[in-house]
């Protein structure tokens, strides 16, 4: 059984407007020591997805159905007190913005013996080693004298590593990173993907990965998620979908990069943006957008803007398109009468 | 920068421009050894400190730029690259007269434009436009659409009657991909990326040889990246403009620039044209940097890491300013800071270690 199992899940903000569902039937496993990234733009729920598996969704958002099953434990049916003991402790998680998530009024030191402490019965001095041993692992440099600085007094790539370390100090068994170098100018930024990295394989520690950046991970992760308003839309095994990319948004998403181009050519963009979750279109959420909507001869593919699609199993994959069902039935029904 | 002549001595033409005198009519914009600090200390009495029962004016600055030589040909896109506090932003605010240089020169068109009057200015700042980071703070939020493009239209052409105004609105949104019916809205009622557009119409609108783009696509998503990258391409061939671009973005200047500079701590440590550096950098703050990009092939050379942090441009280091970071740095790093050198393809480093042929 996977160490952490997602079906399903179902996500809904209660705003004045009326109801807006954020998230829609994600589903999707990890097992031990994996890595998966998650990729969408902004928008498209992929933050929201990250929260909820801990069941950190403030109000006016909750969690309307399906569930996150850790190690046989459904954790959204949790209580607080028994949720408490996960978060942090099995499940830790890295935000993006390293100078929100530390707090400006304890050092270092305090900080992480806090987060020790709040789990392990243990001494203050055993838990300030504990402490010290994360920031050598980390490779801060002077890991001694930072213990006793404050948060304030770092940079901002020493903060998210100081923020690694804390995720790590009671051994957990998922990180779950929400875009943790967006902040991060590129050279800081593939020195902690490199550390990360490292530090997950050493450890076996399993990684979600949160992120825009298709690069960031088709170098860290080993299976993906692509996300479009609110739905997984694509999923597999990373370089497969790197490398060959079934679900139309996906395409236009790798396609669109600067390095996929010629320089000076043109860039393939996709045309219009993200619809708004309040005002989704009919059917496949990205058909206003698709040019697959209508079919190579001509005739539009009604299904699209009637129907939502469901997954389709490609391979190692699974895709949720109209034209890439088609396409498979066609196949298919080719094979079978030679 | 290919057409730059090797004859010349380098050291000269270092100390002197970044093109050969013989050259220099083709630049449209010439920077000439720009220096911009800013105080740390707060004004005159701020800056007093009693020291030994003396009283003694205590004055600390950020050094953005220390000694930039760049020059600007007609129809390229040169992009300025650099991580976050390398001074790129701070160049192209000076360029636009935004902030003025504490030395240096900077001319346009052959004219020198950092010290001319508001009224001087004025004929300068309708040929030279500006688009900025941030969509949603560039737009006034209580100016309709069809008002903030309106806005520059009337100030620089107020001889035009209302009429002709709105017509030219009319195109210029037309050809940003904006429908004119919308200029009614408020820049809220958009996404990112139309509010990008908007903003390049405004700056599109008075008919400008030479835009300055401060990372104008960093804040959006990248599918919105490529439509407001291409663009900018498409005004560039149609109106043969002129780019200064400023980015972070490695991936987008090989794409889009025609040369780029690397700056790092206020200097520039290497102009190429885009095709050499992506293929050949020289400088080892240039190799790390290309490095550090997360590609999506996995055909990449290992990433180089640099060791530490950017220094803090109040104190600058000695030397090269990079000579704490580089795996190569030696005693003659430390003590001496390196000149911008041509080599024999053009590209101009500054680097002890290129010069000395170690490197």
């Amino acid at each position: 059984m996977a160490l952490l199992e997602v079906s399903g899940l179902d996500v809904r903000f209660a705003l004045r407007q009326g109801e807006v569902r954020a998230l829609r039937d994600v589903s999707f496993t990890l097992d031990r020591g994996e890595r998966l990234g998650i990729v969408g733009e902004s928008g498209a729920g992929k933050s929201v997805a990250a929260f909820s598996l801990l069941n950190l969704i403030a109000k006016p958002g909750f969690i309307a159905g399906g569930s996150v099953t850790f190690e046989g434990q459904t954790l959204n049916t949790m209580s607080e007190r028994a949720l408490r003991r996960v978060r942090g402790h099995r499940i830790s998680m890295i935000f993006q913005d390293p100078m929100m998530t530390l707090n400006p009024v304890l050092s270092i030191g305090e900080q992480m013996v806090e987060c020790l402490k709040a789990h392990r019965r243990i001494s203050s001095k055993a838990a300030r080693a504990i402490a010290l041993d994360k920031l050598q692992q980390v490779q801060i440099p002077s890991p001694e004298k930072r213990l006793d600085q404050y948060p304030h007094e770092l940079s901002g790539g020493m903060r998210q590593r100081i923020i690694i370390a804390i995720a790590l100090l009671l051994d957990p068994d998922i990180i779950i990173a929400d875009e943790p170098t967006t902040a991060l100018d590129v050279t800081i930024q593939a020195e902690i993907m490199a550390l990360l990295l490292d530090l997950c394989e050493q450890h076996n520690v399993g990684l979600i990965l949160i992120t825009h950046d298709l690069g960031v991970v088709s170098q860290v992760t080993q299976r993906m998620l692509v996300m479009y308003a609110g739905r997984v839309i694509e999923q597999g095994p990373t370089r497969e979908i790197i490398n060959d990319p079934q679900h139309p948004y996906t395409q236009g998403l790798i396609n669109a990069l600067p390095q996929m181009a010629t320089p000076g050519e043109k860039l393939n963009q996709i045309r219009g943006s993200m619809p708004s979750l309040s005002n989704l279109p009919s059917g496949c959420a990205f058909h206003p957008r698709c040019d697959f909507r209508i079919r190579p001869n001509g005739e539009p593919r009604a299904a699209c803007v009637e129907q939502v699609p469901g997954f389709v199993d490609t391979g190692n994959c699974r895709v949720a398109c109209h034209m890439v069902a088609e396409m498979l039935e066609d196949r298919r029904l080719k094979e079978e009468t030679p | 920068m290919s057409i730059e002549a090797t004859h010349v001595a380098p050291t000269e033409n270092v100390i002197a421009s970044d093109a050969p005198a013989t050259e220099r009519g083709d630049a449209l914009l010439e920077i000439r050894d720009l220096k911009k600090r800013f105080s740390l200390s707060g004004d005159f009495l701020d800056q007093l400190r009693f020291k030994k029962g003396r009283l003694v004016r205590h004055q600390e600055h950020v050094h953005a730029i220390n000694g930039v030589n760049l020059d600007i040909q007609r129809g390229e896109a040169l992009c300025v690259v650099g991580e976050s506090g390398c001074g790129k932003s701070t160049v192209a605010r000076t360029v636009m007269g935004l902030l003025s240089p504490s030395e240096g020169e900077i001319r346009y068109d052959g004219q020198r434009i950092d010290d001319l009057s508001a009224r001087k200015l004025l004929p300068y700042r309708k040929r030279m436009q500006m688009i900025f980071q941030n969509p949603y703070a560039s737009l006034n939020p209580r100016m309709t659409i069809q008002q903030t493009l309106e806005e520059p239209l009337r100030f620089h052409h107020p001889e035009w009657d209302r009429a002709k105004v709105a017509d030219k609105v009319e195109t210029v949104m037309r050809s940003v991909g904006i429908d004119p019916d919308w200029g009614k809205r408020f820049g809220h009622e958009f996404s990112g990326g139309q509010r990008q557009r908007i903003a390049i119409a405004r700056a599109l609108a008075v008919d400008p040889e030479f835009i300055v783009a401060d990372e104008p696509i960093s804040a959006l998503d990248v599918s919105i990246q490529a439509q407001v990258l291409n663009l900018l391409m498409d005004a560039q061939r149609e109106r043969n403009l002129t780019y200064l671009f400023i980015t972070h973005d490695l991936a987008v200047v090989e794409h889009f620039g025609t040369r780029v500079a690397v700056m790092y701590l206020g200097t520039v440590c290497e102009i190429a044209t885009t095709a050499t550096l992506f293929d050949k950098p020289r400088h080892p703050y240039t190799q790390a940097l290309l490095s550090a990009i997360p590609r999506l092939k996995d055909d990449r050379p290992q990433h180089i890491r640099l060791s530490g942090e950017v220094p803090t441009p109040v104190n600058l280091p000695s030397g090269c300013v990079f000579h704490g970071r580089c795996p190569h740095a030696n005693a003659r790093c430390k003590a001496e800071i390196p000149l911008l050198q041509t080599q024999p393809d053009g590209t101009r480093v500054a680097c002890h270690g290129v010069e000395e042929g170690r490197l």
